[in-house]
């Protein structure tokens, strides 16, 4: 399987910073024909594609969409639209190839995604460390704003408008779970909301809002433009379309890699140039620290999110970290128990006490002989499985994902 | 910069608040954000002292204490780690002959490890206040401290 490209389809082939030739490579036709059909059609559109958020929890935008545009009549009210550009899932760089090399994509899906539901003012909300993403969004407003597609009203019976700005984030992970970027974007402590309810009915400012990932919305212009079944000719049945996999680790060409769903990840290994000096895979990390550990037995799995579940793990964000045969996989697992302790928020009693304490026996393992590692293994899983039980948020029900695919995999390879 | 030059700015809502702590942090000579930046925030954004400082402590990008001209942030991500950050880190400290998390006696480093900062195809990493640097070597990690020796009177 080759690259196929509908995220990063002008990457690297278009200046970032010119709207001019984002429109002569096709751009905004995707707005102005939004623009003429009716906001239901447009998400009608977006359901049928079956595009699903591609920030890792892989939950319908359609049906996203239509929540937060049931919750309030078009002409009842503020709604918000917010792009989560808090990319921070250890491994995980694709939204920034999206924002450095095609910020004009991402906002004209914002577009389209505001018209649908009616939402009159957004927020790109853009984590503190991407210096050279925030520049480029930055130009690229400004350019919508002087070619009044941003801050003008259109002619629509409702004089649809949009106000899209950046607001920042400011290194903390736990922002980039949706409804603890709200409480961040509203000046507090990234704390998590219990949910229910969900952005849909009460977010910013206890407002209806749609939040999407940078991935999602750079979609969106490709689904209206070319159509629903269209966009389904790529990937899977459950999941359609492409995915940009952040491929890291031991390989000759590391990079961000758009290709359809459903690819494997023999694949990936080879469009990322093999592996380096050919020295075998002995273990890959699929979808982040909050990701699942397969060996080089799964190479052939087809990643989409069904068929991760298969091997009981999930498909998340898209960081494909690829570990060599030489590699200590017990160092890298303390790696990834030090950062879920790092960004535990400290609010939920058992994942701040169990993470520090998941990390704490990462390190004490180390030193073992084989037999005291897997009980001690054993004991780390019934503790990360305690913290995922009694956390409010999806951190504390991560540190268990790894841990139990590399328990369920890796076992025999340390 | 004056705090007052910075806050006029923007309007005083509390969204702004994040967007604001940035800018005072990145005028500030010792990259942090000082009590009475904090008291002129809160009367500005009608809201307390303890709320802002409260922001302030829990976001790993700003600090209260103050700092070097220039941060250091080494990515200790899996993949940074596995391909030779903790070497990277160990060849920072003994070049400023600080540990993390200190500043050098002429207070123009601080040296901080930072989550995943989103480069693991050019690991290992670092940035320095707003820029990055990738691939790193102990030969590159030379060079870029000494260019920023060189800028001492700027800040970059």
């Amino acid at each position: 399987m080759i690259e196929t490209k509908i995220a990063l389809k002008n990457a690297g082939k278009i200046a970032p910073d010119s709207l001019s030739e984002y429109e002569s490579v096709g751009g905004l036709n995707a707005f102005r024909k939004a623009l003429k059909m009716e906001p239901l059609d447009v998400l009608k559109s977006i359901n049928e594609s079956g595009l699903r958020g591609r920030g890792g929890a892989g939950f319908s935008a359609g049906l996203k969409g239509k929540f937060t545009d049931e919750s309030m009549c078009r002409y009842c009210g503020q709604k918000y639209i917010i792009c989560n550009a808090d990319e921070g899932e250890p491994g995980t760089f694709k939204d920034r190839a999206i924002m450095e090399n095609d910020p004009h994509l991402l906002i004209e899906g914002m577009l389209i995604a505001a018209w649908a539901i009616g939402a009159t003012t957004g927020f790109i909300y853009i984590r503190g460390e991407y210096t050279d993403s925030i520049q480029k969004i930055q130009r690229a407003l400004d350019n919508y704003y002087t070619e009044a597609w941003l801050g003008k009203t259109f002619d629509t019976d409702d004089e649809f408008k949009l106000d899209l700005e950046i607001r920042l984030g400011a290194g903390s992970y736990l922002c980039g779970e949706e409804l603890t970027l709200i409480e961040s974007l509203e000046g507090k402590r990234g704390y998590p909301r219990i949910k229910p309810p969900f952005p849909a009915q009460h977010g910013l400012w206890q407002k209806p809002t749609l939040v999407h990932n940078v991935e999602t919305f750079a979609h969106m212009p490709f689904i209206i433009e070319n159509g629903a079944d269209m966009y389904r000719q790529y990937g899977t049945e459950n999941s359609p379309g492409t995915k940009i996999f952040s491929i890291s680790g031991d390989l000759n060409r590391p990079g961000n890699y758009e290709t359809e769903m459903g690819v494997s990840l023999r694949e990936l290994i080879e469009i990322a140039g093999g592996m380096k000096d050919d020295i075998p895979v002995k273990a890959i990390l699929v979808g982040g620290a909050a990701g699942s550990f397969v060996s080089d037995e799964h190479l052939d799995i087809s990643l989409c999110y069904d068929s991760m579940k298969k091997v009981g793990g999930v498909f998340g964000s898209g960081a494909i970290m690829v570990l060599n045969e030489t590699r200590n996989l017990l160092d890298f697992m303390a790696d990834i128990m030090e950062f879920f302790k790092h960004e535990s928020c400290g609010k939920c009693i058992p994942c701040r006490v169990g993470t520090a304490q998941l990390a704490l026996m990462a390190h004490e393992i180390k030193s073992l002989d084989k037999d005291a590692v897997y009980v001690r293994l054993q004991k780390m899983q019934s503790e990360a499985e305690y913290i995922a039980a009694n956390s409010l948020c999806p951190l504390g029900a991560s540190p268990i994902i790894p841990i139990s695919s590399f328990n369920q995999h890796l076992k025999d390879k340390i | 910069m004056h705090i007052q030059d910075i806050l006029v700015k923007y309007e005083a809502t509390p969204d702004k608040l994040l967007n604001i702590l940035h800018d005072i942090q990145n005028q500030s000579e010792q990259s942090y954000i000082s009590e009475s930046d904090i008291s002129a925030l809160a009367k500005y954004l009608n809201t307390t002292k303890a709320a802002i400082y409260g922001v302030v402590e829990y976001y790993s990008m700003f600090s209260a204490q103050p700092r070097g001209k220039y941060v250091i942030r080494v990515c200790k991500s899996p993949i940074c780690r596995m391909l030779g950050g903790q070497d990277m880190l160990n060849f920072i400290q003994s070049a400023l002959n600080i540990p993390t998390n200190e500043t050098d006696a002429e207070k123009l480093f601080t040296l901080e490890v930072s989550e995943c900062l989103g480069h693991c195809d050019k690991a290992p990493v670092m940035m320095v206040n707003d820029e990055l640097h990738v691939n790193l070597t102990p030969e590159k990690i030379d060079s870029i401290l000494s260019q920023y020796r060189q800028n001492k009177t700027k800040k970059l």
